[in-house]
């Protein structure tokens, strides 16, 4: 009885809004993951039916179905969906879904983020599907290398539509990367400690963490080559001291560490489902975690092989190549842990083991010819063949589409409550499974027989001629496999028997709960003792929905969930989370009129929007906290906690500390520019006089420091507070117009080379950076004295002294940096 | 590389295959099983593996080198959509280069305007040609012939059939044929 009147008062509590308002108002993790990951896969549906048109094109020689312009835009628009809207959202969404359930929480960290990356996900894939339809999608290929992606070769917004609309898709990918690590570290169950964690968390935090750092360069390329494009400041222009490789490089050092950002989760999935379907727990646990932390440090070491063409020097050649072949270590200890796994235990012949079995020949191939292109000699003859376009789908389709496949069917039961149907999913498998390899495994040889990719045609004397249509034929029965796969997950949805709760008899938290899950996900927290805690305990749940765990009870609207200790789980404090809200859909809405306007070219709005977000951001940040505390909370159990109010390492603190760590890797990408055009590229010196000059950086520095001093006075003494963020904030505003003074009167115009450019860029951003802590502190100004930020509830002051903080450290940076430059050059 | 890479996934196929269908209790052995599985197949079988790689990469790599002067060195400069090729004394033509058989010849390539890559199968590894650099590239074509030769950066809507072809022709031939210049 009681069970029953605790779920219909959580179901209050956690519920969406009702009707239409509901949907665009819901932070829900459960609906969003389910949302990205739907949407996810109507984009893998859209790319594949480009890589049927691909296909069709190339299954004859001289082909007359599309024409040079159209492949163009087929073959980069297959490849852009497929990475930054199939697969990085597939996981984001597996994420989203899955991460409160598996770890023992409630919802998310930030449920509200969790929204904004939703819709900007689903406005920039919009943009990009529209431009499509219109017929001036990107065609410079999926990564779009300048001087041809640029304003001279590609006039129209071609271009344009790739560097705004994925830049947009990229803020949900960095929304989930904070969100991700930060509720790996503070939301889990009760003395959930790190070696408790289920495997699957390492690897989630392993891939956000490598998002955190990856996607910045990225960001960064995509800013500059768009200011090229609209502004004509000429950072990939060799006439103006520019570099084309400058791309490559920033490009590449978010490209490489994607394959283990898409991998990972994948992975992920398989540790956690092959010892569900062998009954036996993982072997080498502690092997597999430090395993994977290798990869993420490693992959960001390799980037330079994708580059061994561009006449990189011998030594760099060796030293990447030898870096390259290493990671495959770390991937065959895992390799080797599933299969030592499957060897111990009693396998299951399930669907999802199919798919696992179907992953391990596809990827161990993709793996064996990915350490071939390594090899130097043998790379420079087969990078950018056909050669090259079968090892990546060996490794993405291999390594990702297989995975999330098994995945699919082993967390359907759980998302619809459902069994699976008929065996229409084996039939697909073989389709998919036999296509698969009837595509890519003889495209290899063609690539060896010397057929360069992005081709839209080729001479029937070439030899390919065979080989290309058997390719063909392989896609097309591919094509109908996973059309059958649609079918039998559509029909597991509607017409599915009702499953058990935990029909695998798995080992992690998301079975412990009702299927289809509630809104809340657990009636009351769970505490852990082992790292499979249902093999321990099978009757989990229903303790659990009896209310018997942490938390097990509804108060007034609040959403509460338990954060804990970071290393050892130990119970920490109780977060209490906002609920249903249109402000993300809005922002979101107002971030795209930002981007629009500047794939419009009209200019003259652009700032108009950034106001607009910079309003958005701050009606958010002032619906947060609370000016009534309602003191430390009876989790249960007789254990008293403090509320997320009253502690200092609030999630927002360290989503904060997070967004900085990305927002330092987007400025440490911009230097690494500054120096790498200053001694790769031709063109330098810029033309002109200069010398250093020292009164300005000592003045900048001078205001960054009382920034510094100010955000700290109220730590210490909450006296002094509303003085001290006055104090920073002036602060602030003086670095910033110290910075606007030096480089009106040091740099020339930013057209002229590209040291100018970057000089302005650099500029730019630190002024930004300080804007940014100047609004913070004058918010927590507001804040003391509306009464929700005081001398108990320090949290606010902390998170706004990151923010500024950072500005005013950029600040000192840059002020230094361009002034000490002028002596040099 | 090939048959070790077929010996590799034939190894690994096997023992998912007996993984699969051996019929036993499961064995609970765990560190034992640990020190097979990770650290014998995962990490020693690759490691050594790997090592014997990287070290014959490597000294392919160094031997592949260019050693000594070429006989001559050749700029090379790519375009939409067509390539062009200049000699020490200035000479240029286009879409055809021609160079002596058996000796090594340096091509300088640049572009003048976006990214291609200059590729003959038969002869070389790629390089790309990449505007305001110059990337020089060691050929050598051991037999008279003619050879295809494509680009292999995509480089815009012309880049299917921005092709050219490498005519090496017998010195001592065209010396006897007249001694008219290459
Ligand atoms: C499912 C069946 C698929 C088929 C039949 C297919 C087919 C192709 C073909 C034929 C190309 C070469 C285009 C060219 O060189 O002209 C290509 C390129 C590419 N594909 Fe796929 N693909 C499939 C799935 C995927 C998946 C799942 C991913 C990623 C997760 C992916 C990522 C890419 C990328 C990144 C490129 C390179 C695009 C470029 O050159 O700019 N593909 N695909
Ligand atoms: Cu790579
Ligand atoms: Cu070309």
């Amino acid at each position: 009885m009681k069970a029953i009147r605790l779920h219909r008062d959580l179901t209050r509590i956690w519920g969406n809004e009702p009707g239409w308002r509901g949907v665009f108002s819901s932070v829900s993790h459960t609906d969003l993951g389910k949302r990205f990951v739907v949407a996810a896969a109507v984009f893998f549906g859209i790319g594949g039916v480009l890589a049927m048109l691909i296909r069709a094109q190339l299954a004859t020689p001289e082909s007359a179905f599309a024409g040079p312009e159209v492949y163009g835009q087929i073959f980069t628009m297959h490849g852009s969906i497929m990475m930054f809207l199939f697969a990085i959202p597939m996981l984001e969404g597996l994420a989203i879904y899955l991460l409160p359930k598996i770890l023992g929480a409630r919802d998310l960290a930030y449920p509200r983020l969790t929204a904004l990356g939703w819709w900007c996900y689903l406005f920039g894939g919009t943009i990009m599907i529209l431009a499509l339809l219109g017929g001036v999608a990107p065609d410079a290929g999926w990564f779009l290398y300048p001087p041809l992606s640029g304003k001279e070769y590609t006039p129209g917004v071609n271009s344009d539509v790739w560097l705004l609309g994925i830049t947009f898709v990229e803020i949900s990918a960095m929304c989930a990367a904070i969100e991700i690590v930060v509720t790996i570290l503070k939301f889990r169950a009760a003395n959930m400690g790190l070696t408790r964690m289920p495997i699957m968390a390492w690897y989630l935090l392993a891939t956000a963490g490598m998002m955190v750092f990856g996607f910045p360069p990225l960001i960064l390329g995509s800013i500059l080559l768009e200011v090229e494009r609209a502004f004509g400041w000429p950072f990939f222009q060799p006439e103006f001291g520019g570099s084309p490789l400058l791309w490559q490089h920033l490009f590449w050092l978010f490209g490489h560490p994607e394959v283990y950002i898409i991998f990972l989760p994948a992975a992920g999935a398989l540790s956690t489902i092959i010892p569900v379907m062998a009954r036996t727990p993982l072997i080498g646990y502690g092997a597999i975690v430090t395993a994977v932390m290798a990869l993420a440090f490693l992959s960001f070491g390799l980037w330079v092989h994708h580059m061994f063409t561009t006449g990189i020097p011998h030594m760099a050649l060796g030293f990447f190549s030898a870096a390259s072949v290493l990671v495959a270590i770390p991937t065959a200890v895992q390799i080797f842990a599933w299969i030592g796994t499957i060897w111990a235990g009693r396998p299951k012949f399930t669907l999802p083991m199919y798919y696992i079995l179907g992953f391990f020949v596809v990827f161990v191939l993709g793996g064996l010819t990915g350490v071939m292109l390594a090899i130097v000699p043998f790379d420079q003859q087969a990078h950018d063949t056909a050669f090259v376009t079968a090892h990546l789908h060996y490794v993405l389709v291999g390594g990702f589409v297989f995975p999330m496949l098994a995945a699919a069917y082993y967390w359907m039961p759980h998302a619809t409550g459902r069994t699976r149907v008929m065996r229409l999913g084996i039939a697909a498998f073989w389709l998919i499974f036999i296509g698969f390899n009837l595509t890519f495994l003889h495209m290899h040889l063609t690539g060896l027989l010397g057929m360069p990719r992005r081709v839209y045609t080729y001479p029937a004397e070439a030899g390919w001629t065979w080989l290309n249509l058997i390719s063909s034929i392989g896609s097309f029965m591919q094509a109908f496999g996973f059309g059958l796969f649609a079918i039998d997950i559509a029909l597991q949805r509607r017409i599915g028997n009702h499953a058990r709760r935990d029909p695998w008899d798995a080992e992690t938290l998301e079975w412990a709960m009702p299927i289809p899950p509630t809104q809340y996900n657990f009636a009351s927290l769970p505490t852990v003792d082992s790292r499979e805690p249902l093999t321990r305990d099978r009757k989990i749940g229903a303790g659990l929905a009896a209310g018997k765990g942490l938390l097990g009870r509804a108060i007034d609207k609040r959403r509460e969930t338990l954060a804990v200790d970071m290393v050892t789980g130990a119970p920490e404090h109780v977060a209490i989370l906002p609920g249903p809200s249109l402000l993300p859909l809005f922002t979101a809405m107002v971030i795209g009129g930002f981007f629009l306007s500047m794939l419009l070219s009209l200019y003259w709005l652009t700032p108009l929007f950034v106001v607009g977000t910079a309003i958005m951001v701050w009606r958010w940040a002032g619906t947060t906290g609370t000016t009534r505390d309602p003191g430390p909370i009876d989790v249960g159990a007789g254990v008293m906690l403090p509320t997320s109010f009253a502690v200092g390492g609030s999630v927002g603190y360290w989503g904060s500390v997070l967004a900085s760590a990305a927002n330092g890797t987007l400025f440490a990408s911009l230097v690494f520019g500054y120096f790498f055009l200053w001694v790769v590229a031709p063109n330098w010196p810029p033309p002109g006089e200069y010398g250093a000059y020292l009164l300005e950086p000592l003045l900048i520095t001078a205001a960054a420091a009382l920034a510094l001093l100010g955000a700290r006075m109220g730590q210490y003494d909450f006296g002094q507070a509303s003085v001290g963020s006055a104090l920073a904030a002036i602060g602030l505003a003086l670095a910033i117009g110290g910075l606007l003074w030096a480089a009106l009167h040091h740099l020339p115009g930013p057209t002229e080379h590209a040291f100018a450019a970057v000089g302005w860029v650099l500029t730019s951003y630190a002024i930004f950076s300080a804007a940014v802590g100047l609004l913070t502190q004058c918010f927590v100004r507001r804040r003391i004295a509306s009464g929700h930020a005081n001398a108990a509830w320090p949290h606010e002051f902390r998170i706004a002294a990151v923010w500024s903080d950072y500005g005013a450290g950029v600040t000192i940076v840059v002020a230094w940096l361009l002034a000490l430059s002028g002596d040099a050059l | 590389m090939l048959g070790g890479s077929a010996i590799l996934s034939a190894l690994v196929f096997a023992l998912l295959l007996v993984a699969l269908f051996r019929r036993g209790v499961a064995d609970r052995k765990t560190p034992e099983r640990k020190r097979v599985w990770i650290g014998w197949l995962g990490l020693g079988m690759p490691i050594a593996v790997l090592m014997v790689l990287l070290a014959f990469a490597l000294s392919v790599g160094e031997r592949n080198l260019p050693t000594g002067p070429a006989a001559r060195t050749i700029d090379v400069r790519a375009y939409n959509y067509g390539w062009e090729f200049c000699d020490e004394d200035g000479r240029c033509s286009e879409g055809m280069l021609r160079i002596p058989a058996g000796q090594p010849v340096d091509l300088d390539i640049t572009s003048s305007d976006v990214i291609h890559s200059l590729w003959i199968p038969r002869l070389a590894g790629k390089m790309d040609a990449i505007p305001g650099q110059v990337n020089r590239l060691r050929i050598e074509a051991s037999v008279p012939g003619t050879y295809e030769a494509v680009c292999a950066e995509y480089c815009g809507i012309g880049h299917a059939n921005h092709r050219f072809v490498v005519e090496a022709y017998d010195i001592g031939e065209s010396v006897a044929a007249g001694g008219t210049a290459p």
